[in-house]
Formats: C-alpha cells, sequence, structure tokens
C-alpha cells in the first residue's frame, strides 16, 4: 500500500519538477513547482512526518510559490527568452547529456550499494521531536541559520533600500 | 547545558556581538570612521578568545565543531585576514560614500561562518557556515551600486555559488546515503569505496572546487574578482581560499583520509589544470584585478598539490601556504585599492607606468609583494611552495612537483612584468593616488609579514605541523 502511494507521490513529484525546466512561460514553471512541493509534502506524510508535511505546503508551497509569482508578475517579463540556447543550441544536449549521466550514477549506486534504512521511531515526524531535535543535538547549525537570517535581512537592505548619502565626509 | 559548553565556539560568539554592537553604534555615530576600530576591537578580542581556547585542552561543542590546535590556526589567520580587510575599506568606503556600518557588519559575519568552515565535524555545521560566509559575499561583492559590474559579479557569483551549493549538499546527502552518518567520526568509521559512496565524494569535490576557484570549476573567478568592489575582492580572495581549504582538509585528509587512494588522483588532475590554466590565463591580462584573479587560481592549484599529497608535510605546507598567501595577496591588492581611480572600479597595468618615480615606497611594497607571489627566495612565498612541492615529491608525486614549478616559472613573466611598469616605462599620466594613512598600515602590516615569515619560516611551520597533528593523529 506505501509504495503505491509513494510510487503515485514520487512520479507526481518528478513531473512537476521536469514541468519547471521545460515551460517556456514563468508562471506555468511556478505552478509546476507548486505541483512538485505538493507532491513532496505528501511524500512526507506517506513517511509518517506530518510536522514536515505542513511545514512543506506553509513554507514552500505557501509563501516561497506566492513570492515567485509576485516577482513574475512585476516583473511582467512572462515568456522566457532562452538567449543561449539560440546562440549554443548544443548546449541544451550537453546539460541533457550530463544529466543522463548524472542519473545512471546516482541510480547506479543507490541499486548497488543500498542505504542505511531510516531509524524506526514511532513519532519522528511529530512537532516534540522536531523540536527536540533542532534545539538540542542541531542547536549550532539551527542558531547559525539565524545568523544567516540577519545577514540576509542586512543584504536585503543594502542593496535594495538605501538611500545614498552625498559623496565625501556624512554631516555631522 | 552550561556556559562552559559554549567556550569552544568563543570566538564565533565575540565576533557575532562585535556584528551586532557595528550595527547598533552606527545609528547614533556622527563620524562613521570610528566602525572600523569597533570591529577591529572585536576581531581582537576573538583574537584573544582564540589564543586563550588554545591554551585549554581540546574541546568540542556538542560533536558539532571542535576547538584544537587545527582550528585555533585557522581561526588566526580567518581573523587576522577580517582585521586586515577592515582596515583596507575603511578609506575606500569613506571616499565612495558607502555605507560604512553594513560592510563592518558583513564581513564580520562572513568571519564567523569561515571560522566555522574549520571548526567544523558535523556535515551540517559545515553546510550551514558555508552558506553564511557565501551569502555575505554575495551582498558585499554587490555592494558598490553605482557600478553595474559590481551587480554583475554579485548575480553572477549568487546564481554559480547557489548552484554549487546544491551540488555539495547532494554530495552530503548521498555520503550519508551510503554511511549513515553526519559527524566526520561517524563518517571515517563507516567510509568504504561503494559507488554511492564515491559519488558523494565526488559531489563534495566538486563543491569545494568551485568555492577553492579550482580549475574547471573556476569560470565565475575573473569575473567576480574584477567587478565586485576591490576591498572585497582583497578579502574574498584570501578568506574564501583559506575557510574553504580548511574545510577541504580536515574532511579529506582527516576523516576520508582511508580511503586516500580513491581520491589522491582526482585532486592531483584538478591541481595540474587548476596550476597550468590559471598561469596561462594570467599572462594575457591588462587589467590589474582581472591578472590578480588568474593569479589566485594558479595559487589554489598550488594549494591543491599538497592536499593531493595528503601526508603530514603535505598539509602543514597547505596550512603554510594559506597564512603566506593571505599577505602576499592582500598587500598586492592593497595597491591596487591605492592606484584606483574613483567610480573605475578597477586599475589596468598601464596606469601602473612610472610609480616608482612618484611613488617609490608603494613601489617597493609592490615589488615585495610581486616577487613573493612568483616565489622569489628570501620572501615568504618561496617557502610556501618549497614546502608544498617537497611534500609532493615525498609523496611520490614528483611529476605533480615539477609541473607546479614549470608553471610558476611561467608566472614569473607576468608578476614581474608588472614591476617592469612600475619601474622601467615612463607615466603617461602621473598615477594618482587614494593613498591613506590607514590603507598604508594595512600595507605595511602585510610587507611585515611577507618579510618576516621569510625571514623566520620554522616557527609558523611548526605552528602548522601542530595544527596538523590535530587531523592526522
Amino acid at each position: 500500500m506505501e509504495w503505491v502511494f509513494f510510487g503515485l507521490f514520487g512520479v507526481l513529484a518528478l513531473v512537476g519538477s521536469v514541468g519547471v525546466v521545460v515551460s517556456r512561460n514563468a508562471v506555468h514553471s511556478a505552478l509546476f513547482l507548486l505541483v512538485n512541493f505538493a507532491a513532496t509534502a505528501l511524500l512526507f506524510l506517506v513517511l509518517g512526518a506530518q510536522f514536515l508535511a505542513l511545514a512543506q505546503v506553509l513554507v514552500y508551497a505557501g509563501a516561497i510559490v506566492v513570492l515567485f509569482i509576485f516577482v513574475v508578475m512585476l516583473v511582467g517579463n512572462e515568456t522566457v527568452d532562452d538567449f543561449v540556447a539560440r546562440e549554443r543550441p548544443w548546449l541544451r544536449w550537453a546539460a541533457v547529456g550530463f544529466f543522463l549521466v548524472f542519473i545512471a550514477v546516482a541510480g547506479y549506486s543507490l541499486v548497488m550499494s543500498g542505504w542505511e534504512a531510516a531509524k524506526g521511531l514511532a513519532d519522528y515526524g511529530a512537532v516534540e521531536r522536531v523540536g527536540a531535535v533542532l534545539y538540542r543535538e542541531y542547536l549550532l547549525p539551527f542558531e547559525l541559520a539565524s545568523v544567516i537570517l540577519l545577514a540576509a535581512m542586512i543584504g536585503a537592505i543594502i542593496l535594495a533600500a538605501r538611500t545614498r548619502p552625498p559623496l565625501g565626509r556624512p554631516e555631522e | 547545558m552550561t556556559l562552559q559548553d559554549f567556550m569552544p565556539i568563543l570566538p564565533e560568539m565575540v565576533l557575532l556581538a562585535t556584528a551586532v554592537a557595528v550595527l547598533m553604534v552606527d545609528t547614533f555615530l556622527g563620524d562613521k570612521r570610528w566602525l572600523t576600530w569597533v570591529g577591529l576591537v572585536g576581531v581582537l578580542l576573538a583574537g584573544a578568545a582564540t589564543y586563550w581556547l588554545a591554551l585549554q585542552p581540546p574541546a568540542d561543542f556538542q560533536d558539532m565543531a571542535a576547538s584544537d590546535a587545527y582550528t585555533a590556526f585557522f581561526r588566526l589567520v580567518i581573523l587576522v585576514v577580517t582585521g586586515l580587510g577592515l582596515l583596507m575599506a575603511m578609506n575606500w568606503l569613506e571616499a565612495h560614500g558607502e555605507q560604512q556600518g553594513e560592510y563592518n557588519a558583513l564581513l564580520l559575519l562572513a568571519a564567523i561562518g569561515m571560522t566555522l568552515m574549520a571548526a567544523a565535524t558535523h556535515m551540517l555545521t559545515l553546510f550551514v557556515a558555508l552558506e553564511l560566509f557565501s551569502l555575505c559575499l554575495y551582498i558585499l561583492a554587490g555592494f558598490e551600486r553605482e557600478r553595474a559590474s559590481s551587480g554583475e559579479a554579485a548575480l553572477k557569483y549568487l546564481l554559480l555559488g547557489a548552484f554549487s551549493s546544491a551540488l555539495f549538499l547532494y554530495g552530503i546527502a548521498l555520503v550519508y546515503a551510503a554511511t549513515g552518518a553526519l559527524t566526520f567520526a561517524g563518517i571515517a568509521q563507516k567510509a568504504s569505496l561503494s559507488p554511492l559512496f564515491l559519488a558523494g565524494v565526488g559531489l563534495l569535490i566538486v563543491g569545494f572546487g568551485f568555492k577553492v576557484a579550482a580549475v574547471p570549476f573556476h569560470m565565475w573567478t575573473p569575473d567576480v574578482y574584477q567587478g565586485a568592489p576591490t576591498p572585497v575582492t582583497a578579502y574574498m580572495s584570501v578568506a574564501t581560499k583559506a575557510a574553504a581549504f580548511a574545510a577541504f582538509v580536515r574532511l579529506f585528509v582527516g576523516t576520508l583520509g582511508v580511503e586516500k587512494s580513491a581520491w589522491v588522483p582526482a585532486l592531483a588532475a584538478l591541481a595540474v589544470l587548476t596550476m597550468v590554466v590559471g598561469n596561462l590565463a594570467a599572462l594575457s591580462q591588462h587589467s590589474l584585478k582581472r591578472m590578480l584573479a588568474y593569479s589566485s587560481i594558479a595559487h589554489a592549484g598550488y594549494v591543491l598539490v599538497g592536499l593531493a599529497a595528503a601526508n603530514t608535510t603535505g598539509t602543514a605546507a597547505v596550512l603554510f601556504y594559506l597564512l603566506v598567501y593571505a599577505f602576499m595577496n592582500l598587500g598586492a591588492f592593497a595597491v591596487v585599492i591605492a592606484l584606483e581611480r574613483q567610480g573605475e572600479g578597477d586599475v589596468t597595468l598601464s596606469q601602473m607606468r612610472g610609480l616608482a618615480r612618484t611613488h617609490p615606497l608603494l613601489a617597493a611594497a609592490m615589488a615585495i609583494f610581486m616577487f613573493s607571489l612568483t616565489g622569489v627566495p628570501p620572501f615568504a612565498g618561496f617557502f610556501g611552495k618549497l614546502y608544498l612541492f617537497q611534500a609532493a615529491v615525498q609523496a611520490n608525486l614528483t611529476w605533480l612537483a615539477v609541473i607546479g614549478v614549470i608553471s610558476s616559472a611561467v608566472s614569473a613573466y607576468y608578476y614581474l612584468n608588472v614591476l617592469v611598469q612600475i619601474y622601467m616605462a615612463d607615466p603617461e599620466t602621473p598615477p594618482t593616488l587614494a593613498w591613506r594613512p590607514v590603507l598604508g598600515l594595512a600595507t605595511l602590516v602585510a610587507v611585515v609579514f611577507v618579510v618576516g615569515i621569510g625571514l623566520f619560516p620554522d616557527f609558523w611551520l611548526q605552528l602548522a605541523l601542530g595544527g596538523m597533528r590535530v587531523i592526522l593523529g
């Protein structure tokens, strides 16, 4: 039963991600991304990770895709002008080739070597579990991530919102 | 958890507090130049914390980051570079009317990521630290908004950097799938030559290759180094290399050392490509910043030689070289900053003409940096290359050392060409200088260390060896 759902949502996720790359229209790409995010959330559910599934829907499918669509609407340039592919058409085939080689290598090595099974904790997807791991075991990376957000905030202000003082010494 | 548990990351906490302090002081300070000194005090305090930690027995923070002699060495390198970076930017920011508070804060935040790269003993810490300093550098590369090439540099760096981060993360995922471990110690225990593991290690090499600008992952380097504001380029070229190589050595020589045979050929091939392509491309550059960008690619190649040697001398030589490279390259960029004309963001070779006649001291400093970058004794760069190539010979990679020596002979052409312009050509227009006392101080520090390490290389080599023993046991 589990495998049926896995197969279904897995294929859905793949279709979504291929659609993101193949679409010429940026809005379509964003919508395909939504399909991919939703399918990934469902995969998390199949794994029994309810909290991750919820976060995936809220953060990615909700906030990020909406942001993408906003930007596409604001910029207004909805169809992608693929100028690189026009000048160097072989690049596209090279990319497809690299992709196939990568899939072959990764797939072969996955099949050949197998992987460690996920630790079978009953409620590892629950909020308490995630919280405990996040704030105890992974305290340092978690706090570092907040420093990254601080840097990103400074960056957004610097690059987008600053008004330039006149050249030379600022008035005192 | 008690306060004692946080001690292993004390220098990083000091840096974070300083960055926040700089931002807060910025809001009510009239003379923004003081912000540099606030930042510098923080860097000095972090240095004192590092020194104090080095006297304590090694400790770690929840198996996430280790504070040992190896970390201490890189913390010192990165703190010195950050201090010099703050000084070199001070006059430049003032002259360009750029925000000093945000600049200094971002530099300090980047330093946190970089020192944690050296300390990381867990894949997640490593990745988050990598993202932290990369993000700060993306922003800093686009800091000069008035100049289009600065924005171009930031965008290129961001896109390619994000791409390389994705590959790096994929590598971590595959290694995790193969070993079931994220801590370095756990990975070392379960390391095997399964295809899955090798695919992961390959992706990790690609990720590191992007960060240290190794050929063929170097395409972004010339454009980003040329377009970014010169003080940022200076900082980026030395600090990123030190941080990325710090993690590279700990992860590969330390953790994956048992499976050496799997990755040494790959790194040796990368080293050859990087040295040859970097040096050949640098020959035909007219822009000084672009030339130094290709030269920094070539220097990443020399360091990779020491990494491919994968023995105690080789990795100690890597540490030694990164220290030396920091001073000589920062110095060379300080001269570029001094010569840069307002709003151009770059210096051409012909602008250097006749510098010796108008500014003999600056010309002499540039001569020292160029000789050291070439590897002429008695300057520090000579000993750096000597140790690296010696280690390659010891590891039965003599052919690699030979290629290194030949390609560094090629590099003499473009380094000495700068000196020919400075000393022998007549000036078309007398070089104009944005020469200020603080920038002069930074240049002086760089000169003192390039000469000083060259005169007393043993002391610094012992320091590097002390760091290495932690890694190789």
